[in-house]
């Protein structure tokens, strides 16, 4: 009878003109229905507020209203609990523009956790997605999914378990990533086929590798580049690779670093990078065999600036792992680069102070086999950059 | 006049409901529910039926049937079309039908339980001034009524291969997952090249080019077999791999019209399958269905690695068969 009710007085709401309101939600009998409902009924500039405690739900959610702010009462404290999900390939969906999503979790989703497809100006702000079983194969691929959107803030967030990418941006641009931790991911943190992208002030630690900057042939959006990623802690990425075969992090190794992949112009710098055995910064063309004609598979204007770094490659993932070990004096020097570039780009600059080498394959698609390893011969960092028009719009930080 | 009349004929009942007067529906269908913008609650306020049974369509409401149809769980599917005689349909070459504003798609999805066929969902697209929209509605126990399910409804069925399942009924917003293009509710299943030329004929007048081309599902097995997997995969995975629609960013066209081979999943590979790459390397190779991430997902019920993601509690055993044999078909490089 009450249920009657509150959908006949949202359906009034739906014919009446527009004014803000707050539509609170409880978890209990029903989440799925009553939460469900109420993202649909939404109005532009609504509130819709998950009151603290565990929602049990079967199904995924979707938002497609404009303007909504979906808030919950703490990332500990309002749990969207997708344990005993039966269908869709992701916890929520958001389609619309302008949403904020804040303060509330979304725990074992069966496929994805929260997804923006075609989402502009969305605000993820203390969000979290764990898989609390921890790492494994059978988790979901992204923990906080934008793709194809322009306009992304990610802030103190916290993703875990994601069996592809805790964070993962894909084809989108003028996106930040900052205050967010990203723990025992197969990637902590990546930014794939994008533009105008911020990664700082993570913590990204216990992952496969800790952040990627990839760029992937045969996608709607190529061409990926323009990111920065500073002031990021990224230590402790030693957990072994989990991800499915055939997904291209599968191909990540143990105790990589930040690992750049193809892409134009992209700065690393002022990050502390500790334990990362394998590489702490790694540059390398796209490994695989390709059939798109637009797209570069180098990269191009890299620059590796200061960061604070440990020795380096101490117990790196390679065939012949050994034998570079012993040419290099126990450790390989923390920059390497495959050797590989585009030859009428500069592919690499690298601050004098930071060692580093080089795996000089002989061709794009070459296997490590064909390594013939030596120093690292890259120029010196050289003019700063302008990052004018990177990152999210500032205006973005008022719905923080 | 002709639409004068049901007007006036549809303020009559109106004012004998009013009066609380229990009168039988009127076999018209009632135009000014499509077209305003309310929603409606129950499904017997549009008219499209002369029952409250939803079994006996009113005047004007055509049914139709698709050449390969869209697999839902094994359900029977009953569709209807529904265009005001003050407007006319168009035919647009092989492609989607134009339908006017005020026109109606209604499709019901039923299980046979014994003799009878149960009604589950009647699900309703509206063609309204300002765009379509898409509503489900559920059907009662007494099968009596069906009402608007704006969060979607599950069911348990048995479907016609005796599994007992947990049907889904999509929230509205699911609804758009399919029938969203670049942003916009469409229809997707009345294309022409998947109607008999028959029905087009009677129905527009005439037979577009290009009409009736996709085969006829219970054909097959002696249809050629690349139509056949690609039709199929056309009307149950199209409407989404493309671009403009849910998984856009995948880089998979699985449309009819698409002749790139490499768009279509051969020697793909995956960009956010995650676990549903099943750890195959690329969505088909040729040859070898084993191999190919497109059969690994078709034949999964499990959530995160089924394909399609919505609208399945069950694997189409026929529909991976005729991928399968497609594949299986192809020359090895």
């Amino acid at each position: 009878m009450i249920r009657t009710l509150m959908v006949a007085t949202a359906l009034a709401t739906l014919a009446s003109p527009a004014f803000a309101e707050t539509i609170t939600v409880a978890p209990g009998e029903d989440a799925q229905d009553r939460l469900q409902e109420a993202l649909i009924l939404a109005e532009p500039g609504d509130e819709i507020v998950l009151e603290a405690g565990r929602f049990e739900l079967t199904d995924g959610l979707s938002l497609d209203v404009d303007g909504v702010v979906l808030r919950g009462a703490g990332m500990n404290a309002s749990v969207l609990d997708f344990s005993a999900q039966r269908g869709a390939g992701e916890g929520l969906l958001v389609t619309s523009d302008n949403v904020t999503l804040r303060d509330f979790a979304v725990e074992n989703p069966q496929g994805d956790g929260i997804k923006s497809k075609g989402a502009d100006d969305i605000v993820y702000s203390g969000i979290r997605v764990p898989w609390t079983n921890g790492p494994a194969a059978t988790n979901g691929a992204y923990g906080i999914y934008p793709v194809e959107s322009t306009h992304i803030l990610i802030d103190g967030c916290e993703v875990s378990g994601a069996s592809d990418a805790g964070i993962y941006v894909g084809q989108s641009s003028r996106i930040t990533v900052r205050n967010s931790t990203a723990r025992s991911n197969v990637a902590g943190i990546e930014i794939e086929n994008s533009r105008k992208a911020i990664v700082e002030l993570n913590y990204v630690t216990q992952n496969t590798g800790g952040i990627l900057v990839f760029d992937l042939p045969g996608l709607p959006v190529k061409n990926g580049g323009e990111v920065l990623v500073r002031n990021n802690l990224v230590a402790n990425n030693t957990t072994a690779n989990f991800a499915p075969p055939g997904n291209i992090v599968a191909s990540v190794r143990r105790g990589t670093g930040i690992m750049v992949m193809a892409n134009d112009t992209v700065w690393v710098g002022q990050n502390m990078l500790y334990d990362n055995p394998t590489a702490p910064i790694m540059v390398i063309a796209y490994p695989l065999a390709f059939d798109d004609p637009e797209y570069n598979p180098y990269p191009r204007e890299i620059s590796v600036d200061w960061n604070i770094v440990d020795e380096g490659g101490t117990d790196p993932q390679f065939e012949g792992a050994a034998q570079l070990l012993a040419a290099f004096g126990g450790a390989l020097p923390p920059a390497m680069w495959d050797g590989l570039e585009d030859p009428e780009m500069t592919t690499l600059m690298v601050h004098p102070d930071l060692a580093g080498w080089s795996v000089n394959l002989p061709k794009q698609g070459a296997g490590i086999e064909a390594a013939r390893p030596g120093p690292l011969d890259a120029g010196a960092i050289g003019q700063p950059i302008s990052i004018e028009g990177w990152g999210a719009p500032e205006e973005m930080d008022a719905r923080l | 006049m002709i639409r004068h009349v049901s007007i006036l004929a549809a303020a009559a009942v109106t004012l004998a409901i009013s009066a609380g007067v229990h009168a039988s529906p009127p076999p018209v269908v009632h135009d000014w529910v499509i077209q305003s913008d309310k929603i409606p609650k129950k499904l017997s306020e549009f008219g499209f039926f002369q029952d409250w049974r939803g079994r006996e369509p009113s005047m004007d409401v055509v049914p139709y049937r698709l050449n390969t149809p869209l697999f839902s769980d094994g359900a029977t599917k009953l569709r209807y079309v529904y265009v005001p005689d003050t407007a006319v349909a168009k035919a647009d070459g092989p492609g989607l039908l134009q339908l006017p504003v005020g026109s109606a798609l209604i499709k019901t999805f039923a299980f046979e339980e014994g003799d009878e066929l149960r009604y589950i969902e009647t699900r309703v697209l509206l063609h309204r001034a300002d765009g379509w929209v898409a509503l489900p509605y559920v059907w009662n126990e007494e099968q009596t009524e069906a009402t608007l399910a704006l969060a979607g409804a599950r069911r348990e069925v048995t479907t016609p291969y005796g599994e007992r399942i947990s049907y889904r009924v999509p929230n509205k917003n699911q609804c758009k997952e399919c029938h969203g293009l670049n942003g916009a509710v469409t229809p997707i299943g009345p294309k022409a090249r998947n109607m008999s030329a028959e029905w087009l004929r009677s129905f527009l007048g005439e037979v577009p080019k290009g009409a009736d081309t996709l085969p006829m599902w219970e054909d097959r097995e002696t249809a050629d077999p690349a139509a056949a997997a690609r039709a199929y995969l056309d009307v149950n995975c199209g409407h989404c791999h493309r671009q403009g629609a849910t998984a856009s960013n995948s880089g998979l066209d699985l449309r009819w019209e698409n002749d790139d081979p490499h768009a279509f999943g051969i020697n793909k590979r995956p960009v956010a399958a995650g676990r549903g790459s099943g750890g195959l390397m690329f969505d088909i190779v040729p040859g070898d269905p084993e191999a190919s991430i497109l059969v690994y997902r078709m034949a999964s019920d499990e959530p995160g690695v089924a394909m399609p993601e919505l609208g399945k509690g069950t694997v189409h055993e026929e529909g991976v068969d005729v991928v399968e044999r497609w594949i299986a078909g192809m020359p090895a490089r």
